[in-house]
C-alpha cells in the first residue's frame, strides 16, 4: 500500500503514536509522536474510538462517549447467506464471510468502556434475536467474539467540522455506523481541510449544533449515547 | 459478566441493572439561572476518560435511587502494563 501511495504524496507511518500537539496562539504548528515531531499547519483528527484521548491533548472537551460494541463469528459452515440481513427491532445483523463463518452483531453493551471487550449478556441478547430470524443457527457454535470502541456522539450523528483551533479539523462521532459512509466522509473531510471551510454536505455536522440545539434530523438518539 | 454490588441486594449480575451514564455530572439546580455554555456542558459534553470512571447504575429492584459505583474501565491486559 505504501509503494502505491507515496507517488501521490502520502506517507503512512506505522507504529507511531501521537503524544501531543504544538499549539501557539490558537494555531496548530506540529504534532509530537513517539518517533519524533512533525511540523504541520493542518491536522485532521479522524481516530474514531480514540477521539477523546487525542482531543484531551488539545484541551478540547467533546460531546462524545466511548462505548463497546461486540460482534462474533460462528464456526464455518457451507454457504447459506449471500447478503446482509439486519433485524432492527431485534438488534441483530448477520452476513456470511468468505470462509463460511456467520458474522453477527447487534447492540452496544450499554456502558462507557475503552476495554475492546464486552460481556456475555449482550452476546446472548444478540443471538436470541438471531435465532428469531434464523432458527437454523441454533446448533452453531460461536468461534470468536470481540469488541470495538465506538465514539458515540450525543445525537447519534457524526461531527465533521473545523475546531476553535486554527488548522485542526475533526471527523468523529460516527458511533457504530460509519464504515459504509467512509468514501463520502473522507471526501468532505478532504474538502474541509484543503479549503479551510466545510462543504455543504457536512455543513450541518458541526460542533455548534450542540450549543444552538439544531440537532440533525435523521435517525439519531441523544443525549444518552448508550441507548442504541 | 459484570457483577455490581447493590447496597441492598449484594452482588448481582449486570443484566439486573440499567446504566445511567457519568456519575459525576451535576444537574443544574432547578429554578436557578444558568448560562447557555454550562447548560450545554451538562447536557452534551463529557470527560469520557480512559481509566477510572464513576458511573450511575440503577438496580431494577430499587425504586428511585441511582447508585454510584467506581468502575475501572481498562482491560486486565492494560492494568498489567501499568504495573
Amino acid at each position: 500500500m505504501l509503494d502505491k501511495q507515496t507517488p501521490m504524496g502520502v506517507d503512512i507511518i506505522q507504529n507511531c503514536e501521537v503524544t501531543g500537539f504544538d499549539v501557539t496562539d490558537g494555531k496548530v504548528s506540529g504534532v509530537q509522536t513517539s518517533r519524533g515531531s512533525i511540523k504541520t499547519k493542518k491536522v485532521g483528527l479522524c481516530v474514531a474510538g480514540s477521539t477523546t484521548l487525542l482531543a484531551d491533548m488539545l484541551n478540547m472537551r467533546l460531546p462524545i462517549e466511548a462505548h463497546v460494541l461486540q460482534a462474533c463469528v460462528s464456526e464455518p459452515v457451507k454457504p447459506l447467506l449471500d447478503h446482509v440481513v439486519t433485524f432492527g427491532a431485534g438488534h441483530f445483523y448477520c452476513s456470511q464471510s468468505d470462509k463460511g463463518e456467520m458474522v453477527m452483531g447487534g447492540d452496544l453493551d450499554g456502558y462507557n468502556s475503552y476495554a475492546q471487550r464486552g460481556n456475555m449478556p449482550m452476546i446472548q441478547h444478540v443471538l436470541t434475536g438471531g435465532l428469531a430470524v434464523f432458527p437454523n443457527f441454533s446448533r452453531l457454535k460461536m468461534l470468536r467474539t470481540w469488541g470495538g470502541i465506538m465514539d458515540m456522539s450525543m445525537d447519534g450523528s457524526p461531527i465533521i467540522d473545523k475546531t476553535h483551533i486554527d488548522g485542526v479539523y475533526l471527523n468523529c462521532g460516527w458511533c457504530y455506523g460509519g464504515f459504509k459512509a467512509t468514501p463520502c466522509s473522507g471526501w468532505v473531510f478532504a474538502h474541509t481541510i484543503a479549503k479551510n471551510e466545510v462543504h455543504e454536505l457536512n455543513a450541518d455536522f458541526n460542533l455548534e449544533r450542540f450549543h444552538s440545539g439544531k440537532i440533525i434530523d435523521e435517525k439519531g438518539v441523544g443525549p444518552k449515547p448508550w441507548i442504541g | 459478566m459484570l457483577e455490581i454490588r447493590c447496597p441492598y441486594c449484594g452482588k448481582r449480575s449486570q443484566n439486573e441493572f440499567s446504566y445511567g451514564g457519568d456519575g459525576n455530572i451535576k444537574r443544574p439546580t432547578l429554578g436557578e439561572e444558568i448560562n447557555t455554555k454550562d447548560w450545554d456542558d451538562f447536557v452534551y459534553f463529557r470527560d469520557n476518560p480512559r481509566g477510572k470512571h464513576t458511573e450511575l447504575w440503577q438496580h431494577f429492584r430499587m425504586s428511585d435511587s441511582g447508585l454510584k459505583h467506581q468502575e475501572i474501565l481498562l482491560p486486565m491486559r492494560y492494568l498489567q502494563l501499568v504495573k
